[in-house]
């Protein structure tokens, strides 16, 4: 078996695992980045869209564009990385476990592994829809990926279920390429989706945007060839009589996305609500000395903000191999983040309480959207407020950054829990934003 | 009774921030076009363009004759007006381009004279 040494390995070469492996390089330190497809770049290479940058580099690039740019510092930096390589196992005394078709089975040894897996599509398992298993039925980021890269397209008269992004950016990419888009169809009576890619992808070309009904039965035994869709209630149960039968001949999955924890569950380490790895302020997972980053973490809206996160993973491999590494530290106390009220997740799961007087990044996202809220931490054993924050609107497309010094706020040292509410903002208060 | 009606002819949706205000363009008797709705100075910029010169960045794919992959993004380097999407897609179809390719060469020149560039979005070597 051939084996490899790194001081950090990174598993997965897209912009989580690129920004993260450049940080670890720039410090001097060597990292390995793992990637299972034939090139680096990860999902945005199939985003061939506008809209990505920036934040990160000022002006407006395409999801290819944004890929380049980190795979040409990768090269400068001459940072090693293995392709076509999958990574089967990793263990907590951080030993990754690889395969491909030149080496075989490979063995890495290393210090510190950071966590850059992504996350995948939910599929037509998982939201039971009733009906045969025939052809023509795709998540809308393997249509994109057949369409944008491999030159095939789904079909030429579609159906889309779900708002998300990526299904209503598909509805007008497969519009150019000369097909007809029959209707994208929402369970939820608003949009999941941005509201530019609502007004650009589906506005523009006249696409009819359903809401409130979803896909209750699927036509067709060899070849699709309609879906039954019907009005659902609060509940999401369909109304008896509503149902209405559309003809196509595919059906495009934008039903959500979820990290991709295998490896992670399979080490040992412990999964939040939002199936991202549960992570301290220095997003270090369960497992000592592994670090998790981008949408293996936590689903994103902008990868902008995966380069973010996977810059601090790196940082923050990195302090763990400058101080703690090969070091009998006990783990301090930690404060856990528990959501509550129309928060969905908070990220991260738990603050060590030697951190409370640094800066901390906290992500959430809301269950439904809201308007003249109001964020709140509240400590659950003095039932103090710690923090609070009011926003003009929340929805759940969008997630909420909140960089905070806990100690700043006068934590109280007997915290255990903190809650985070969002709700109704308070009359009389001032608003910030 | 003076007639000062206005008559909205057409809802612009800001795409600004997820506020997504609902713009009128309101059209007076005078033949004069306003705006309302919006909420920022930002919002009224981008409805004024919406309504009389709306563009696009176009992005889609060129066909690749012994490329590593049968296509690469393309995009045009600016935004263009919005009815002329179309007519630049069907000059894309005409075209197969030869690697290597690096990001950001120019695959096609001013492309039907609206001043932008069609260029490559990445690299891309031979098969």
């Amino acid at each position: 078996m051939k084996t490899f040494e790194a001081d950090v390995v990174i598993i997965g070469g897209g912009s989580a695992g690129m920004a993260a492996a450049i940080e670890v390089k720039n410090a001097g330190l060597d990292a390995l980045i793992i990637e299972r497809d034939y090139e680096l770049g990860g999902i945005l290479l199939q985003c061939i869209h506008v809209g990505f940058g920036l934040h990160e580099f000022g002006e407006e690039l395409t999801g290819p564009q944004y890929a380049q740019k980190f795979i040409n510092q990768v090269n400068e930096l001459e940072i090693p990385y293995l392709l076509d390589t999958m990574v089967i196992e990793f263990t907590p005394d951080k030993t990754v476990y690889a395969v491909n078709n030149k080496e075989g089975l490979i063995k890495v040894e290393s210090k510190a592994i950071i966590l850059a897996m992504g996350c995948r599509e939910r599929t037509r398992g998982a939201i039971n829809i009733p009906g045969f298993r025939p052809a023509g039925i795709f998540t809308a980021g393997q249509a994109q990926r057949f369409v944008n890269m491999e030159g095939y397209l789904p079909g030429k008269s579609l159906v889309i279920l779900g708002s998300g992004d990526i299904g209503m950016i598909m509805a007008r990419r497969l519009t150019w390429e000369g097909c007809e888009v029959k209707a994208v169809i929402e369970i939820n009576p608003y949009v999941s989706g941005l509201i530019r890619n609502q007004v650009q992808c589906l506005e523009d070309f006249n696409i009819p945007l359903i809401l409130g009904y979803t896909v209750t039965k699927i036509h067709g035994k060899e070849k699709i060839r309609g879906v039954t869709i019907s009005k659902v209630d609060t509940n999401f149960d369909r109304i008896v009589g509503s149902d209405r039968f559309i003809e196509c001949d595919a059906l495009l999955l934008s039903v959500g996305l979820i990290p991709e924890n295998e490896l992670t569950l399979k080490a040992g380490a412990k999964l939040s609500s939002n199936n991202g790895p549960i992570v301290d302020n220095n997003l270090e997972s369960t497992i000592e000395g592994v670090f998790a980053c981008g949408n293996v973490l936590q689903v994103h809206d902008l990868v902008d903000m995966v380069t973010a996160e996977a810059k601090r993973a790196g940082e923050f491999a990195i302090e763990y191999i400058n101080q703690r590494y090969g070091k009998e530290i006990k783990r301090e106390k930690q404060i856990k983040c528990v959501p509550g009220e129309n928060v969905g997740y908070i990220k991260p799961d738990l603050v060590n309480v030697l951190d409370l007087s640094k800066e901390i990044m906290f992500t959430l996202r809301v269950k439904y959207p809201d308007r003249r809220i109001q964020i709140q931490f509240r400590d659950k054993e003095n039932n103090q407020l710690v923090y609070k924050r009011n926003k003009v609107y929340v929805i759940p497309s969008e997630m909420v950054e909140i960089k905070l010094n806990l100690k700043e706020n006068q934590i109280d040292p007997g915290c255990q829990h903190l809650i985070i509410d969002v709700v109704p903002r308070p009359e009389v208060l001032i608003e910030e934003e | 009774m003076e007639n000062t009606s206005s008559s909205t002819v057409r809802v612009i949706r800001c795409i600004l921030c997820p506020s997504g205000c609902p713009i009128q363009a309101n059209l007076d008797s005078k033949g004069n076009v306003t705006f309302e709705g919006y909420t920022c100075k930002r919002g009224l910029e981008y409805a004024e363009q919406e309504y009389y010169e709306p563009k696009r960045i176009l992005t889609t794919t060129m066909r690749v004759e012994n490329g590593f992959l049968p296509l690469i993004p393309v995009r045009t380097d600016m935004p263009i007006p919005k009815d002329k999407l179309k007519d630049v897609l069907k000059e894309i179809v005409k075209i197969k381009v030869q690697p290597p390719i690096k990001m950001g060469d120019i695959l096609i020149e001013n492309v039907l004279g609206l001043d932008a560039n069609i260029i490559a979005s990445r690299d891309l070597n031979k098969i």
